[in-house]
């Protein structure tokens, strides 16, 4: 009675729903990579799966002015956030890296201004931009003045080329 | 050819005052077998899923909407608990706000209003004297909807995803920037839920009231309950349409980036305030009006005259639904709303508390003119009186802006909303269950158990919420998960927990009755209390078909008015599903129509919906792909019957 | 007759619970203890409402247990009763609504004496929201005199206030029991009231419109004072951050402006200018923490700095990883910082 169709839908409705732990955690103390990553030795970004995380660092961005040379992901004296090209690498460890030791040409290093919970919000936004996380958890548009599409209506965007390893 | 209609005055098939209360005599068996073939309630599994009867839906609207009352309920005391104590560490700001939210949506949209068209969709076919509801499958839709609305929160209750931003849920709270994930999509989607069963039911109660009452019901004989349903019915059409708007506004502003209410793109926070205000301050008296119909049927039953002042009290509650729309600001008067406006809605929602009080005024007459007998159902009335008048009276004094400026957003308000919507809805919702116990199911309720528990209820309640007026008064605000010691406000919410408790203890009472009568209840009777209303003139419980013979009403109390010679109609078909059509104002007959079998595709409809529904909280996509299913099913549901098409 | 009796007997514990509740009118931010003139006038207009309200709601009462135990005669069914019950029933409707309407007038006139303040305005007060806290900044001076004083509100007595409000996130709402209504501050726009205190002392403010996870602790204190000691408050709100005294408080000084706090807070004369959180120039001479959450003394600071997530959870301000050293000599700097 319940064809095919129906089934796929409420598959991935309960796949949905189920998610839903993970996605509405509030993790108010922060969280680390540590605890958040299985395998030694490779970091993780904890707050990947947690909208809460990436609205979090999606607040932070504009409280801490990475809209300054960034803008809203479009770049400026930065380059843009939002799209396929990641010069120091695209996965979570090196995006850590380049918001806590800085990079040459002009990105600061924030680990002494900002804790580390926080720089992995800022990661997991960031991250967000090119539409990499899953649907459900990618902000929409914020309270200010439009400046592209929603995260969550973006096209996702895998980052281009190999990433820099961990070893650079 | 069809058989023609007849009035009979020899063959009754109901039993009326005149008679005496012997059962119903005539008709024939023959008769009797036909009818019971043709309105069969399906069985089995799939004749679950298939079933348009309206008795047997609204059984399930009241059983489900109690049990919501329970989770509901068992929500509130873990409020009550956290509150116990200053600086209670029991519940965590995070969880206690999933839980009042979940509350409060509960309470309003999940039991209030669905328990309230539950008691009509049962009870407005039979007191009108007909043999169904309109629109059945229609009917059947509604439920499936409203049900999987309400699992719809309770699963996302227990995954960590259950809103938790306000019953009202207001913006930019709510919004895609303060709230990111998906607990506010899921209340704005609830909401669609809840809508569009209330709509369908409440087409079908206008048509019900409409078109399909008894010979001779006119417009002054139809029963005070079935207007109080018609007037709810209208005001719902009017007021659903505004909170869709608002809460579908915020999910397109959360799913896909919309601007309603994104100040720096030209929207408004305030918008939503209105849409949804608009709706809000109707939605109560939806839940109100209804359970003044109860007090109506309660009161001429147990003090065994007609109700003084019948005219009165329809204007009342004609005016109550006009007057409810003209007061929705005063939800509003913080939000530094032009002070000419602001006064306006003083007015209206002062003018307010007087048909309400001319409702009190003519009961408080009945009461004095008739002979009181003090039934349970009785009791719970008077604990109405005393509830709800105090409520509304606390209703006047917020409605005056200067003092609202102080206490908006207290627990004094909190303590308003519960005398009105617990004492005003609730009570006479229990005692109207004790009172329709026997028509519905054929037993009675124990009625030691239900003195018990009727006290323990009202004693309970006062001792919860009285001293919240006093806590608002303090400067205790609403929504907070904890309070300091020094703000002075512990002693009092130690008390109002313990109330809590006494309360649920009658709540659990009364389920227990319930549950308990439904097996074991002394076996009631056509009409155990004397009631003046048609339902009491068929057995208990009704049969599948309500009425052997629609009756010919010859008065507002039907069964009292009905004289010995009264007529019945007969000749209508009992090969298939015949029912009798009648004017609107005077209900002269005029047509006859065949009602539906029963049918799975509603069922199918309501699946296809919800799943639309809830895929469109994820992604825009699940509009377009989602269609096509319900496409598949309304398709399936209106395909014609080729046996309808002979003569 | 047992129901008689058990009719006196609800009425009797009625009347005892409603005397009982209204005899307290004392505590700390009650609405019937006003110290300011619309307060004053609110409460007022509250007594006319509750004791009209109560002497309708005991005739109700009384009327309807007149009607439950007395006796019933034969003319009850009568035409005649009928007519009575009427015109009874249409009297009790004209009193009501002419005690609506008069109800109706008085309030409308209460209103109308709140909309402006009676003289003019000694100062304007920006009341600024944020998630979970106050801001309140005095602006109508040049803009080098700019002051920013969180969660703590000084006002002169007996002068009118004007407050305009506005959030910098979500809705919230500006109440102080004591002093006036609330006020909403609504994203967007800019709402105005007034207050005029009329009896020094401390009053507290509340957030009262739900804003998230820590509205329950966003609180603030309004200190009425006497003009001069106002001025010499707000002239001594512009002075820059007092300077270091001793080798601790210097260290205090150099780990607060090399980590995470300076990212967020602002201490005038030094590098620390952000407006993310408040202003802590002058942190130490405030009374309480957190917004009205913990009372301003050296251990209570101690645990807000070293876990702000067990006093607020859900703040914003996260838990600065620092050694008990190191954090011991931020507080002494903080507490320098009068």
């Amino acid at each position: 009675m319940i064809g095919r169709r129906y089934r796929f839908i409420l598959v991935a409705v309960v796949a949905a729903l189920l998610g839903g732990c993970e996605r509405e955690a509030r993790s108010f103390k922060g969280r680390t990579s540590a605890n958040a990553s299985k395998e030694p030795g490779v970091s993780r970004n904890p707050y990947a799966g947690n909208a809460w995380g990436v609205g979090q660092g999606k607040r932070l961005y504009t409280l801490y002015n990475c809209v300054g040379c960034h803008a809203n992901g479009g770049g400026g004296m930065g380059p843009a956030l939002m799209d396929d090209r990641w010069i120091y690498g695209s996965d979570d460890a090196s995006v850590f890296e380049t918001i806590a030791r800085g990079r040459p040409n002009g990105m600061p290093a924030f680990g002494s201004r900002i804790t580390e919970s926080q720089i992995w919000m800022l990661a997991a936004y960031v991250e967000s931009m090119s539409g990499r996380l899953p649907m459900d958890v990618l902000p929409s548009r914020a309270d200010h003045m439009r400046y592209s599409t929603p995260e969550n209506s973006r096209r996702a965007r895998p980052p281009q080329g190999a990433p820099k390893g961990a070893d650079e | 050819m069809m058989p023609p209609l007849t009035f009979d005055p020899r063959r009754s098939g109901i039993h009326s005052r005149a008679r005496g209360n012997g059962p119903a005599a005539d008709g024939t068996a023959a008769e009797r077998a036909a009818l019971e073939k043709t309105w069969h309630v399906p069985e089995g599994i799939l004749g679950w899923f298939s079933v348009v009867d309206h008795r047997t839906i609204g059984r399930r609207y009241l059983v489900t909407a109690l049990g919501f009352f329970l989770v509901a309920g068992i929500l509130a005391v873990l409020m009550r608990l956290q509150l116990a104590v200053p600086d209670n560490q029991l519940i965590g700001p995070d969880r206690y706000n999933q839980i009042f939210t979940v509350h409060g949506t509960i309470m309003m949209f999940l039991f209030a209003v669905p328990v309230m068209e539950a008691m009509g969709i049962y009870l407005v076919p039979l007191m009108v004297g007909a043999r169904n509801i309109a629109f059945p499958r229609l009917n059947t839709f509604s439920y499936f909807v409203y049900l999987f609305g309400g699992l719809m929160l309770l699963i996302v209750l227990l995954l960590n995803s259950a809103p938790d931003v306000g019953w009202f849920s207001y913006p930019p709270l709510a919004g895609p920037d303060y709230t990111p994930g998906k607990r506010a999509d899921f209340w704005a989607q609830l909401i669609t839920f809840t809508e569009v069963a209330a709509l369908a039911v409440a087409v079908e109660i206008v048509a019900t009231v409409f078109k399909m009452r008894a010979p001779g019901m006119t417009l002054d004989r139809i029963p005070l309950f079935v207007w109080a349903m018609l007037v709810t019915a209208f005001m719902i059409i009017f007021a659903m349409p505004a909170v869709v708007t608002a809460s579908s506004f915020l999910l397109m502003d959360r799913l896909v980036g919309t601007h309603f209410y994104n100040p720096a793109e030209g929207g408004d926070a305030l918008l939503y305030q209105h849409l949804f205000w608009f709706f809000g301050h109707p939605e109560v008296y939806i839940i109100f009006v209804p359970a003044l119909g109860m007090v109506s049927s309660i009161v001429t039953t147990f003090t065994g005259r007609p109700i003084v002042g019948y005219t009165a009290m329809v204007l009342s509650l004609v005016a109550t639904g006009f007057l409810g729309f003209g007061l929705w600001v005063h939800h509003m008067f913080a939000t530094g709303l032009p002070q000419l406006g602001l006064t306006y809605f003083t007015a209206a929602s002062m003018t307010i508390a007087i048909p309400s009080g001319i409702q009190i005024f003519c009961w408080i007459a009945s009461i004095w003119r008739g002979t009181p007998r003090f039934t349970p159902p009785m009791l719970f009335v008077l604990g109405f009186i005393a509830i709800f008048v105090l409520g509304g009276l606390t209703g006047v004094t917020l409605a005056s802006v200067p003092f609202n400026l102080q206490v908006h957003d207290t627990y004094y308000v909190v303590a308003h909303f519960h005398y009105v919507l617990l004492g005003g809805a609730v009570f006479p919702l229990v005692g109207g269950i004790h009172y329709w116990f026997p028509k519905i199911t054929g037993r009675l309720m124990d009625e030691g158990l239900a003195r018990l528990s009727f006290w323990l209820l009202f004693i309970g309640f006062n001792i919860t919420f009285f001293p919240m007026h006093q806590l608002g008064l303090m400067g205790m605000p609403r929504r907070v998960y904890t309070y300091p010691a020094a703000s002075g406000w512990g002693p009092l919410n130690l008390l109002s927990t313990l109330g809590a408790g006494l309360l649920a203890i009658g709540g659990l009472l009364f389920v227990w009755n319930l549950a308990r009568s439904v097996r074991s209840g002394a076996v009631a009777g056509d009409d155990p209390w004397g009631g003046d209303t048609l339902e009491w003139g068929t057995s208990s419980p009704p049969p599948v078909y309500n009425f052997l013979h629609p009756p010919v009403v010859e008065g507002p109390n039907a069964l009292w008015d009905r004289s010995a010679d009264a007529p019945v109609v007969t000749g209508l078909r009992t090969d298939c599903r015949e029912v009798l059509i009648t004017d609107v104002v005077d209900a002269t007959p005029n047509n006859r129509y065949e009602f539906p079998e029963p049918s799975i595709w509603p069922f199918l409809a309501a699946v296809a919906t919800s799943a639309m529904f809830v895929g469109s909280i994820f992604t825009a996509w699940a509009v377009p792909i989602g269609i096509v299913p319900i496409a598949i099913a309304v398709t399936g549901w209106f395909w014609p019957k080729r046996k309808e098409a002979a003569a | 007759m047992g129901r008689r009796r058990a009719l006196w007997a609800c009425c009797a514990v009625m009347a005892a619970a409603a005397s009982a509740a209204s005899a307290g009118c004392a505590g700390p931010h009650h609405v019937f203890d006003p110290a300011g003139g619309p307060a004053r006038d609110i409460a007022a207009l509250g007594r006319l409402l509750f004791a009209v309200c109560t002497v309708i709601y005991l005739l109700v009462i009384a009327v309807l247990a007149w009607a439950l135990v007395r006796r019933r005669t034969e003319a009850d069914g009568s035409v005649e009763t009928g007519r009575r019950l009427t015109r009874a029933i249409a009297a009790a409707t004209i009193a009501s609504t002419m005690t609506i309407v008069g109800l109706t007038a008085a309030s409308a006139v209460t209103g109308h004496g709140l909309t402006s303040p009676m003289g003019p305005a000694a100062i304007t007060v920006d009341v600024v929201g944020h998630q979970w806290w106050w801001d309140f900044q005095f602006r109508d001076v040049s803009p080098d005199e700019f002051v920013s004083s969180p969660n703590e509100l000084h006002v002169p007595l007996g002068q009118p206030v004007m407050i305009k409000t506005m959030s910098r996130d979500v809705i919230h709402s500006f109440w102080v029991p004591n002093l006036h209504g609330k006020r909403d501050l609504i994203p967007g726009q800019v709402t105005n009231t007034w207050i005029q205190a009329d009896r020094p002392g401390v009053y507290r403010g509340l957030c009262a419109e739900f804003c998230g996870h820590e509205h329950a602790k966003m609180a603030f204190e309004v200190v009425v004072e006497t003009p001069q000691k106002f001025k010499a408050w707000i002239d001594h709100q512009r002075e820059s951050a007092s300077e270091p005294a001793d080798y601790q408080e210097r260290r205090g000084r150099d780990v607060f402006l090399g980590s995470p706090c300076a990212t967020c807070h602002t201490i005038r004369g030094t590098t620390a200018a952000s407006r993310v959180g408040p202003d802590l120039t002058h942190v130490g001479s405030r009374m309480t923490l957190a917004a009205g959450t913990l009372p301003n003394t050296r251990p209570h600071l101690a645990t807000w700095l070293g876990d702000p997530q067990s006093v607020k959870p859900g703040t914003l301000m996260p838990a600065v990883p620092m050694s008990d050293a190191d954090r011991g000599a931020v507080i002494a700097y903080l507490r320098r910082l009068q």
